[in-house]
């Protein structure tokens, strides 16, 4: 039991339900305590040690059923007893080779019971990648014995009387039960242990890809992406939403300890020392929505707006040739179609920075304040119009942080009709851009401003 | 607590209908020794669980109600600081007495400081709190702790030994160890995510809302003398308002308040005119009773679940 328990605590770990060695242990002493008698106590057992959310609980569920899940062989019953010379018209390799015995005598559960042995012996269970099923699939039937059959069946396939012929056929359909029985087998391994080492590396992959690659971004990949957004957001949130406030030992807070030290006649018996608010970030982004940096804007409000339970207060904005607020549209519309709903508000206009810049000037500059941080999100090119750098300059006064995302390349910049360079000396931070995984990076490194070391 | 079996028969002896789950949850609580977290939306029994398994064991619950700002001097001990005060006084007038019959030098005054034995920081004057009051019973309780995701992570983090060791370090007594483990249930409605190592030490429990037939069960439990026939048919009712899309489901809690609130109203099966009478008790927010009264009467025409 000890041998199949960690193979299903290493599956409910590929399934990303968190099991640490001490829930393990824990698993153990479960098992140890309600037996596996009765499969549904079993299972409900081991779900209360081992799943923790609501999430894991149904992972666990699934991994469970795959896991214990034991189809039965589908063999064509034996001959009906009776004739009792039989045994004896066999060849003697038939009675030598166990694997014969239980194909001929249709002993299903010894036929199950040799395949989980083979499968350990030959380490199924260490399937990574999807091609490694068919070799495998092979081994493991080695294992078992299948060579001997060949064997055997080569062998009486030459005497050519009936009684031979009949037990060719018998051998070649539990031959092929058997097959199919281990392709399956190794199939449902490979989706315990390997399918979600396959996902992380697409996600890794995903994580790397280029936003404003030509002809945009896979339907199917910009689904997984959606999710990888969410899910790096939450990473971050649960990083950076932990401290609320921030201990600063060593100041005496007079005030508060006096008042409290009216319960003692007077006598601080209570020392209350003082202690500051951690701030929570207050962003205002401005996106650039043309067709290259559309993609990489939607990612930045997703990754943005999942955000909320760290970040205080969020503005977005997007413009091409004017400005609109995002936040308007997000009323109606979820954000993952917040760009292609602005788009269809303001796209196909020419992108012209300085307007943008004279739109958010005239009407929303009053969102910024010392406390905010502007990410602006753009490539620059602005068609040779006036890049309006005094407005630029007069945000970033007013701004706490100001930070340039570019989905272009450094070497780019300030190349052909982009005035990045003119932006440049206003902006704190200027980073190139163009994948979820630099976007992770630096809005990390934004959250990170704002938590006291 | 014998096998799970008995369990859900035990509970249900004292009015609580536990499905199989929730019962192998609470018997390998018991059996591991290990605190549970019950996890689900408002009303669906998180709260009843705990107290229904103080009444089945028949041991003292112990109730301690998270928000935000509890610290340890409300969940463990605080120090009674007036009585130490007053007693500093006694100790100071007595001392003075004494300290000048002694006469000498300051050597042997110093001495008979040592000599009389210090009371300032000793058990009489410590306040219990709910974890120490829990960790004092000597023959087990049960201990809830309710709502713990309002709480601040420094007091979760804090929790930690508690549960872990069933002992509390006090700084200036030392170590408090519970003679008999404490039955741990804390509860979370999801305001926040708990950190990973207050939910390694716990058993996870995660009630969902009931199916039809469990729900007639409870509702028949808690309200006793009700008829059959009603239950069949509010049961069914509610369970078809849960398809709907509001803003808040009916939880158990507010089917069993309904459940009453028909009886008090004397009615014997649904019609529009007490749904429409009594929704209030069943939905809670204002657009919801909206969305759903044009639908009455179709949904008293559904089949019974």
């Amino acid at each position: 039991m000890q041998g199949a328990m960690e193979d299903f605590l290493r599956a409910l770990r590929a399934a990303d339900v968190k099991v640490s060695p001490v829930e393990a242990i824990d698993a153990h002493l479960t098992v140890a305590t309600v037996g596996f008698a009765d499969r549904e106590l079993f299972k409900d057992a081991l779900c209360a040690t081992l799943a923790k959310t609501a999430d894991e609980v149904t992972r666990f569920d699934e991994t469970f059923e795959t896991f214990f899940a034991r189809e039965t062989f589908q063999l064509e019953p034996p001959p009906p007893a009776g004739k009792d010379g039989e045994p004896e018209g066999l060849p003697p390799e038939v009675q030598n080779s166990e694997l014969a015995q239980m194909l001929l005598n249709g002993d299903v559960s010894a036929l199950a019971q040799a395949m989980e042995a083979a499968a350990e012996r030959a380490q199924v269970s260490s399937i990574r990648l999807s091609t490694q099923r068919s070799r495998l699939t092979r081994r493991m039937l080695e294992e078992m014995g299948l060579g001997q059959i060949e064997q055997i069946i080569a062998a009486a396939k030459k005497l050519e009387d009936a009684r031979s012929q009949a037990l060719v056929a018998r051998l070649e359909s539990g031959k092929k039960a058997l097959t199919e029985e281990a392709q399956r087998f190794v199939e449902r391994q490979h989706e315990l242990y390997a399918s979600e080492s396959g996902k992380n590396l697409r996600e890794e992959l995903l994580a790397r890809k280029a936003l404003n690659a030509e002809g945009g971004i896979d339907p199917a990949d910009l689904v997984m992406m959606q999710a990888l957004v969410k899910k790096m957001a939450k990473r971050l949130a649960d990083r950076y939403s932990r401290r609320r406030n921030k201990a600063q030992l060593g100041h005496l807070d007079v005030r508060r300890t006096l008042r409290r030290s009216m319960a003692y006649g007077g006598m601080p018996f209570e020392i209350v020392w003082k202690t500051k608010k951690v701030e929570k970030p207050n962003i205002v982004a401005i996106c650039d929505v043309s067709k290259s940096v559309a993609a990489a804007a939607q990612f930045l409000l997703t990754f943005l707006y999942s955000l909320n339970e760290v970040v205080d207060r969020m503005e977005a904005f997007a413009f091409s040739g004017r400005m609109i607020s995002v936040n308007d549209v997000m009323d109606e519309h979820k954000v993952e179609t917040a760009i292609v709903e602005v788009l269809k508000k303001i796209g196909f206009q020419q992108t012209d920075y300085g307007k943008s810049l004279e739109d958010f000037c005239d009407l929303h500059l009053d969102q910024i304040d010392r406390h905010t941080t502007v990410i602006f999100l753009g490539d620059a090119r602005s068609n040779y119009a006036d890049p309006r750098v005094d407005l630029f300059a007069t945000i970033q006064k007013r701004a706490r942080a100001m930070i340039w995302l570019n989905p272009e390349p450094e070497s780019y910049w300030g190349q052909g009709d982009s005035v990045m360079q003119r932006y440049l000396p206003f902006c704190h931070v200027a980073k190139p851009c163009n994948t979820l995984g630099q976007l992770e990076r630096i809005i990390e490194d934004v959250l990170r401003t704002y938590i006291p070391n | 607590m014998a096998s799970v079996d008995a369990l859900i028969e035990g509970l249900a002896g004292v009015g609580y209908i536990a499905s199989r789950r929730i019962a192998t949850a609470l018997y390998m609580a018991v059996h591991l020794q290990k605190p549970i977290l019950v996890e689900g939306s408002a009303g669906v029994g998180k709260t009843e669980l705990a107290l229904s398994t103080a009444a089945l064991l028949s041991l003292p619950l112990i109730r301690m109600q998270c928000y935000e700002g509890l610290d340890e001097s409300k969940a463990l001990y605080e120090w009674k600081y007036g009585k130490q005060l007053l007693y500093t006084q006694i100790l100071k007038d007595r001392m003075g007495a004494q300290l000048a019959e002694a006469g000498g030098g300051m050597d042997e005054a110093m001495d008979r400081l040592h000599g009389i034995g210090d009371l300032f920081f000793s058990e009489p004057f410590l306040e219990p709190r709910p974890l120490m009051k829990a960790l004092r019973e000597d023959d087990g309780c049960v201990l809830l702790i309710d709502e713990i995701d309002k709480s601040d992570e420094a007091f979760e983090a804090f929790l930690l030994e508690v549960l872990s060791a069933y002992q509390v370090s006090i700084p200036e007594l030392g170590v408090l160890k519970a003679k008999t483990p404490p039955i741990v249930f804390l509860t979370s409605n999801n305001v926040r995510d708990l950190g990973d190592a207050l939910k390694r030490r716990c058993l996870h429990l995660h009630i969902p809302l009931p199916d039809a037939a469990l729900e007639r069960k409870i509702v028949a439990s808690r309200v006793p003398g009700i008829e059959a026939k009603l239950t069949h048919e509010l049961v069914s009712f509610v369970q078809s308002l849960r398809t709907l899309d509001l803003r808040k489901s009916p939880s158990i809690s507010e089917t069993v308040d309904w459940a009453r609130a028909l009886i008090l109203l004397n009615a014997e099966s649904l019609d529009g005119e007490v749904v429409r009478d009594s929704l209030n008790v069943l939905l809670k927010f204002e657009q919801d009773i909206a969305a759903v009264e044009p639908q009455i009467v179709e949904l008293i025409r559904r089949p019974l679940a």
